[in-house]
């Protein structure tokens, strides 16, 4: 669904990704995972045209889709959940979800999405007209990802989304996305928390100073003893 | 006692009826109630007022709306001006009917909205103002060196002697007499401006209310965010500055007519602030905020420099401080007692008020209980 070939992205002078290439099939969870700075969310943002690739090629669904405005990826059915989350702060819950959907004009598609959304995280209808920028840091989290959902992607981006936030949110928010993916969601998932991570995945990638260095099944990364050491911890 | 009206007008569709009459009617009888009570340089600053309100709804959906900060919006409103001063004055020969003139000034400085807007693109916050700062500055300097080789601005001195405006036969420079009312020319022209502003208000609501209404306070609230969520933030930025300097644009138009005269005098950083203050001081991004903010900016330093000589002859016997330079002072002192005493606002809208008052961070800092 996703190919990625000999993608660079450089700051400047500076290469943070240097020429990698990866794929996701369709209906697949993959991890990307990396320590700080190894160019994933720089990966991503190039994903999702947030940042201009110095090089290489993205193909999805067989479309060239390097040179697309990031609100075109969008209508082609790629939504990202950035880094940090990057709700609307003064919109209510509902009127962020409303913001996801922006390139949709089915009301009733919306509205079902709408209570499916809400159906994944109860948290969120309990506080629907509060406002976003009140609310925990695990809740904005879930409204991020509920507000990518309205768009009714194919193909799922996330950035981090254990980020800042106590472990018991973390397993809540994974729940939810292994649901999203075993409802056919195909999901890219960038993290430093490798261990959930990979997990939760079919197959990883591991990022090194904007490389891919490892690649495997997610459970033959688990146990690999290099995967073991530089990134469990052990 | 404002906010009382407008809130009963959500609830109940009688008591909205009659607030609706209520404002009409004080509307409409504003410029006589004014002008036989405080006098005809009143009635000019009422008319001024309505200008202003014009340019600070305009400067709303640029500022307020898509969070963009512009400090050269007066540009277009000299835009505006000097369109209609070079189509409908003696210095080119041309009289252009005002129906023409004034859609073709909101066009223009359209245009010349977009033509800011397009390099500043990425820009934000304190860079967009420097940016948006000097686009001010060259408009202005354009206008004030166009007068050679080839006269086109008339330079410094300005151009005079422009035509009243003039609807169909009827000029408004004149007493009216409509149905046995002689309506004076100050009069006639707080009408005209009353039903622009109107309908400028009705525009900008419905803008609010709408999808680019919203694209736009996600544009404001966090850019990378509306383009996850699909928005053509390039589009739509630009749509803002486009619509924002048309607004300005027509006031500028009408300020033309009014005035009779336009130099490059009129439309300094000054003023670019001024409008700037009656957005942020009216309450941002809130319609009725905007509108109170901008009749307040007006009325206050005239009512300083009427009120600052008889207070201190009745205070001290003589005057101590030149009136004129008192104003300002005063001026000044009222906006940061203001901002000091209402940061989001005169009259911010309700979440915005929330915001200020709550201070979210407890809130926010709740992390995953």
């Amino acid at each position: 669904m996703l190919e990625v070939t000999g993608l660079r992205v450089a700051y400047g002078g500076i290469q943070a990704v240097r020429g990698i290439t990866f794929h996701v099939e369709q209906g697949e969870m993959v991890a990307l995972i990396g320590a700080n700075g190894a160019g994933k969310t720089s990966t991503l943002k190039a994903l999702s045209r947030l940042l201009n690739a110095s090089g290489g090629s993205v193909r999805y669904c067989g479309k060239e889709i390097s040179a697309l405005a990031p609100h075109q990826l969008v209508a082609e059915g790629i939504a990202l959940v950035p880094e940090g989350r990057g709700v609307f702060p003064r919109m209510s819950i509902v009127e962020n979800l409303l913001m996801g959907a922006y390139s949709r004009r089915d009301k009733e598609g919306i509205a079902a999405d709408t209570k499916h959304v809400f159906s994944l995280f109860p948290r969120l209808k309990e506080r629907a007209q509060q406002l976003a920028g009140t609310l925990s840091g695990g809740e904005q989290q879930m409204l991020a990802i509920g507000r990518a959902l309205m768009s009714r992607p194919k193909l799922l981006l996330l950035d981090e989304p254990s980020m800042g936030l106590a472990p018991l949110m973390v397993q809540k928010i994974f729940e939810v996305v292994c649901t999203v993916a075993k409802e056919g969601m195909t999901v890219l998932l960038v993290e430093q928390n490798a261990k959930l991570a990979l997990e939760v995945s079919q197959r990883g990638y591991v990022m090194e100073s904007g490389e891919i260095t490892l690649t495997d099944d997610a459970k033959s990364l688990l146990a690999n003893p290099k995967v073991r050491e530089a990134y469990l911890g052990e | 006692m404002m906010a009382i009206t407008l809130d009963s007008l959500r609830t109940d569709k009688r008591s909205a009826l009659i607030a609706t009459a209520a404002i009409g009617i004080l509307l409409a009888v504003a410029p006589f109630v004014v002008g036989s009570a405080l006098g005809n340089s009143w009635l000019r600053i009422l008319d001024f007022a309505l200008l202003y309100i014009m340019l600070a709804l305009g400067l709303n959906i640029v500022v307020g709306f898509a969070g963009l900060l512009d400090m050269g919006y007066i540009a277009f409103y000299a835009v505006g001006a000097y369109l209609y001063a070079l189509l409908a004055s003696p210095h080119f020969g041309l009289h252009v009917p005002v129906w023409i003139i004034i859609p073709a000034g909101a066009v223009l400085a359209g245009v010349a909205g977009a033509l800011l807007g397009a390099p500043t693109l990425r820009l934000r916050g304190d860079y967009l103002a420097i940016v948006t700062l000097g686009f001010g500055e060259i408009v202005r300097i354009f206008m004030n060196n166009l007068n050679a080789p080839v006269n086109i601005t008339n330079g410094p001195q300005g151009i005079s002697s422009i035509d009243p405006i003039n609807m169909g036969g009827i000029t408004l420079a004149k007493p009216l007499t409509v149905m046995g009312v002689t309506i004076p020319s100050l009069h006639a022209y707080y009408y005209l401006f009353l039903a622009l502003t109107l309908l400028i208000v009705f525009v900008s609501i419905r803008l609010e209310d709408s999808r680019i209404g919203r694209a736009w306070v996600a544009i404001r609230e966090d850019e990378i965010a509306a383009k996850a969520c699909g928005i053509n933030t390039r589009n739509i930025k630009l749509l803002a500055f486009t619509m924002g300097a048309s607004f300005g644009g027509v006031a500028g138009g009408l300020f033309a007519g009014f005035q009779g005269f336009v130099s490059p005098e009129s439309f300094n950083l000054m003023e670019s602030v001024m409008v700037l203050c009656m957005v942020v001081l009216g309450g941002m991004g809130h319609i009725p905020g905007v509108i109170l903010g901008g009749v307040m900016l007006t009325v206050l330093p005239e009512f300083f420099r009427h009120s600052a000589g008889p207070i201190q002859q009745a205070l001290f016997g003589k005057i101590l401080l030149d009136p004129e330079a008192l104003r300002m002072l005063l001026f000044g002192l009222a906006l940061v007692v203001v901002m000091l005493y209402r940061p989001a606002g005169l009259w911010p809208s309700t979440i915005r008020r929330r915001e200020f008052r709550n201070g979210s961070a407890s809130d926010v800092l709740k992390e995953g209980e």
